[in-house]
């Protein structure tokens, strides 16, 4: 398989492998597509787009929960004074939906204005695929520096310190209920149950466990049975986080919580573990790290992400042999890709998400969202930041977003859009910029004949080709 | 407890009429004729994502085993009473009130075949229904099937398809949100650039198409609320419905809507998630289910008379643990609660059998047991009601299924 001329790779190269050409893009990719990708693959991570340190929305947290507390408390008792306390919760709360707000925005506007789109594209399928959802404030705050701390500084290194670094995460514990799961002999299960006003038994929550196995490692073919889900649970029981109540210096770190795990050695997909305590999970999360399924059922998604939705038998191949000869180093993994014929296909075969076709659309014009509200529309469109709908992530597939309907929110929001950001721009100029040598003779032709710059601009961005990569 | 044998019951009034109408055209165009004769057959199915409790949909309040298995989460006292062996969550009040007049019936130990303790490969199955492929719906290929003139129009609600509409005959979506202006230029003229898109061409077409009915819709039901002010206008109506969709019965109500509307939707799939409720399940659940029930009466309202032609089935991929687990909270089990509805249906209560919660019933010591094969009531469902074939369903609809035998009498 011969790969396209140099026009044509420099365009895939910006709009497959990146996030959208921005004006210039293309041309300064085209001496060397290859190299332009191969220069973001740094093992030390990707770029960030928070300002905000972990440390601030600890802070933040520690404030919300104690003003919340404080304003429980008086209520149950029905003080009076919970009057008094109500707006010191409101303000802790909007300050935390502010930050979360800010996280979204400030990750949307990286994605349109990074030079290294590819970098950030890898990111986005790596937080995709360790995917947390929101759920009340707290574990939403958690969502944004979870990427920042536990995603992006791994997704270039081995995949066995991303699989620890996603796990261990607070965020990850939250939305998996692992900070509740107690070893059923656990001395902390066994002391309450000996309470004689215990109201529940304290036990195993198998969340995690099986989300791992299914979701993020060997997945659902792996060759597990519900016995391994139920003792991989076990020996993940006593990793936990400190929550938000805890005092300052220790809040919101993860920790192994000994009295909470479940004592005895272990067997997990027909590996005997005899290492107790905090070490048991992790020779799992590392034994899983490396099988052979996993390489196969990652590198499969990797091929879906980034070339089509049923990607070639081939291409799969080749992923999964690096990823099994490098033991999982993900910069050789990308370079696999990179290098790799079928993944510089002339035909566009991958339909954009709404949030990919969004951050394209702001790259295109050169501009970024400045405010929440600019990202308002994705959540019509399915496809709110930090809300994926499940622990398996977004759909990947053309089949679950290219509907009637969302292609009609698409067009209501470039309708919007389209007129807003175009000012003096000549549309036939941001079309070449945008798309180069994947631009068709029929779109260039409708964006010529457009009444109007936001129209051109418009028909650009609805185009069958920039409605793919 | 009582167990259900299938029955074959007496063709209802309007199939026996049906029947005189198409007496002389022959068994084979049986199915078709029924669809093309009552053109307001509807089907609506509610797919509850993330493995729904029917223990707690349906509690089993006289099951002697069921509060210490359940401990906290039991439901008994507060449970809505149907049969004195099962009662209703708190929260189905409208599903209470259908029950009570003989239009809704319930499967309390309903499953896929093999479906695994996985959320997403079990949606799969549960939608798919066709083994390990996974390419189309089973709702998508009974419409294929009914063919002819009489193929329904399908609609999901929600930006994102659900595999069980997907497949090859073209149906539409639908979500609140703003409109757009479907005689401007530019939808013109992106339909042209579409015009050999055989993906995108198809799909913008048909999202113009539903918009027109939307905004006629929108427009009625605007009418139909007044808001406070008594200014509700049709975009109005549709931001609030965007919202966070606090308000299910607006939305039963615009779905209602479009099922009215003379090219309007006939076999229409929603999907509610929310059901994954491995910590502190009760006030999560309730809410889930306050949300069902409110949609469930905004359909009912919405569809007026069309109700009597209507029936709405709501499953979910697979159960919860028998056993509360040690978040108060329930982990992924197997069989689960199946609910019917709709105002033609037969009355009758308990579908299928109850396998009890002794620990020696529990599938692999930990799950209430799947009595019903989810299929046999989806095939009893499609077959009396819309009329499809036996041997369509068996084959085509759902592949190689012959020994899941249809549930009939039903309808």
């Amino acid at each position: 398989m011969a790969l396209p001329d140099r026009d044509l790779q420099a365009a895939i190269a910006a709009t497959r492998f990146g996030l959208g050409a921005r004006p210039g893009e293309i041309k300064a990719v085209r001496s060397d597509p290859q190299g332009f990708l191969l220069a973001q693959t740094a093992p030390r991570g990707v770029p960030n787009p928070l300002r905000a340190l972990p440390r601030d929305r600890v802070e933040a947290l520690q404030e919300f929960r104690q003003a919340q507390s404080a304003f429980q408390q008086a209520n149950q008792q029905q003080d009076r004074k919970a009057r008094d306390l109500r707006p010191e919760l409101n303000a802790r709360r909007a300050a935390l939906r502010d930050q979360i707000a800010s996280d979204v925005l400030q990750r949307a506007a990286l994605g349109a204005t990074t030079e290294q789109g590819f970098a950030e594209r890898w990111a986005l399928f790596w937080a995709n695929h360790f995917s947390v959802g929101a759920g009340n404030f707290v574990r939403t705050a958690t969502i944004g520096p979870y990427e920042t701390a536990a995603i992006r500084p791994h997704v270039f290194g081995r995949f066995a310190d991303l699989l620890v670094a996603a796990e261990t995460h607070p965020a990850m514990l939250l939305y998996l209920d692992q900070n509740a799961s107690v070893g059923p002999d656990s001395p902390l299960a066994q002391r309450t149950a000996r309470r004689p006003d215990a109201k529940r038994q304290l036990g195993l929550n198998e969340n995690l466990a099986r989300e791992i196995l299914e979701l993020h490692t060997v997945g659902v073919d792996g060759g597990y049975t519900q016995a391994d889900v139920t003792e991989f649970a076990r020996a993940l029981t006593g990793l936990s986080f400190r929550g938000f109540n805890a005092p300052a210096e220790k809040a919101g770190e993860t920790y192994f919580r000994e009295i909470a795990h479940q004592p005895g050695p272990r067997s997990v997909m027909g590996v005997a573990y005899e290492v107790e305590g905090e070490a048991q999970a992790l020779a799992i999360l590392n034994d899983l790290a490396a099988r052979p399924q996993t390489a196969r059922f990652i590198s499969r998604k990797i091929a879906r992400h980034f070339v089509a939705d049923d990607p070639p038998a081939a291409l799969v191949a080749r992923l999964e042999a690096v990823w099994r000869d490098t033991d999982g180093a993900l910069d050789q993994v990308a370079a696999a890709l990179i290098a790799a014929p079928e993944a510089w296909a002339p035909a566009p075969a991958k339909f954009k998400t709404p949030y990919e076709f969004m951050i394209s659309s702001w790259r295109a014009v050169n501009a970024a969202p400045r405010k929440p509200a600019d990202l308002a529309m994705l959540t019509a469109m399915g496809h709110r930041p930090f809300y994926a709908p499940s622990p398996e992530g977004w759909p990947d597939e053309a089949a679950a977003w290219a509907t009637p309907d969302g292609i009609i929110k698409r067009l209501v929001w470039t309708q919007d859009f389209a007129p807003q950001v175009i000012g003096t721009a000549d549309p036939s100029e941001v079309a070449a910029q945008a798309l180069g040598a994947r631009l068709s003779p029929a779109t260039a032709r409708a964006v010529a004949r457009a009444e109007s710059r936001g129209e051109g601009l418009a028909l650009l961005l609805m185009s069958p080709e920039f409605q793919r990569r | 407890m009582t167990s259900f044998s299938p029955v074959l019951a007496p063709p209802s009034l309007s199939r026996r009429r049906l029947l005189a109408a198409g007496a002389g055209l022959g068994l084979q165009m049986w199915g078709s004729r029924v669809l093309a004769a009552s053109s307001r057959r509807k089907f609506v199915l509610v797919i509850l994502r993330g493995a729904a409790d029917g223990l707690s949909i349906t509690p089993p309040v006289a099951d002697g085993d069921y509060v210490a298995l359940r401990r906290e989460l039991a439901i008994t006292e507060a449970a809505l009473p149907l049969d004195g062996d099962f009662g209703l969550h708190p929260e189905l009040k409208t599903v209470h009130r259908l029950m009570g007049a003989g239009q809704g019936r319930f499967a309390p130990a309903v499953a896929m075949p093999a479906a695994g303790r996985s959320h997403f490969e079990a949606q799969d199955r549960l939608e798919a229904a066709a083994g390990n492929d996974v390419s189309s719906g089973w709702l998508n290929r009974a419409m294929a099937a009914l063919g002819g003139g009489s193929t329904p129009e399908g609609l999901s609600v929600g930006p994102v398809a659900p595999l069980v509409m997907r497949g090859d005959l073209a149906t539409s979506s639908w979500s609140p949100g703003r409109t757009v202006e479907t005689a401007a230029r530019l939808p013109m003229l992106v339909q042209d650039l579409y015009a050999d898109d055989p993906l995108l061409g198809p799909a913008l077409a048909r999202g113009l198409k539903t918009e027109v009915l939307a905004q006629a819709n929108l427009a009625r039901l605007a009418a139909d609320l007044p808001d406070a002010s008594g200014t509700m206008n049709s975009a109005k109506l549709s931001r609030t419905l965007l919202g966070d969709n606090r308000d299910a019965g607006r939305l039963g109500g615009a779905v209602a809507g479009f099922m009215r509307e003379d090219e309007g939707a006939d076999v229409v799939a929603v999907s509610l998630d929310g059901f994954d409720t491995h910590a502190n399940q009760a006030g999560a659940l309730s809410r889930r289910l306050a949300y069902l029930d409110a949609l469930l009466a905004g359909l009912q309202g919405g569809l007026g008379g069309g109700w009597r032609e209507t029936v709405v089935l709501v499953v979910t991929e697979f159960g919860r643990t028998a056993r509360v687990n040690g978040t108060s909270g329930t982990d992924h089990g197997t069989a689960s609660t199946a609910l019917l509805l709709g105002g033609g249906l037969k009355a009758g209560g308990l579908i299928g059998d109850w396998p009890t919660l002794q620990e020696s019933r529990l599938f692999e010591n930990r799950d209430l047991a799947s009595t019903t094969d989810l299929r046999s009531l989806f095939k009893g469902v499609l077959a009396d009601h819309l009329g499809l074939e036996r041997r369509t369903l068996d084959t085509t609809v759902f592949p190689d299924s012959a020994q899941a035998r249809p549930i009939f009498g039903l309808v």
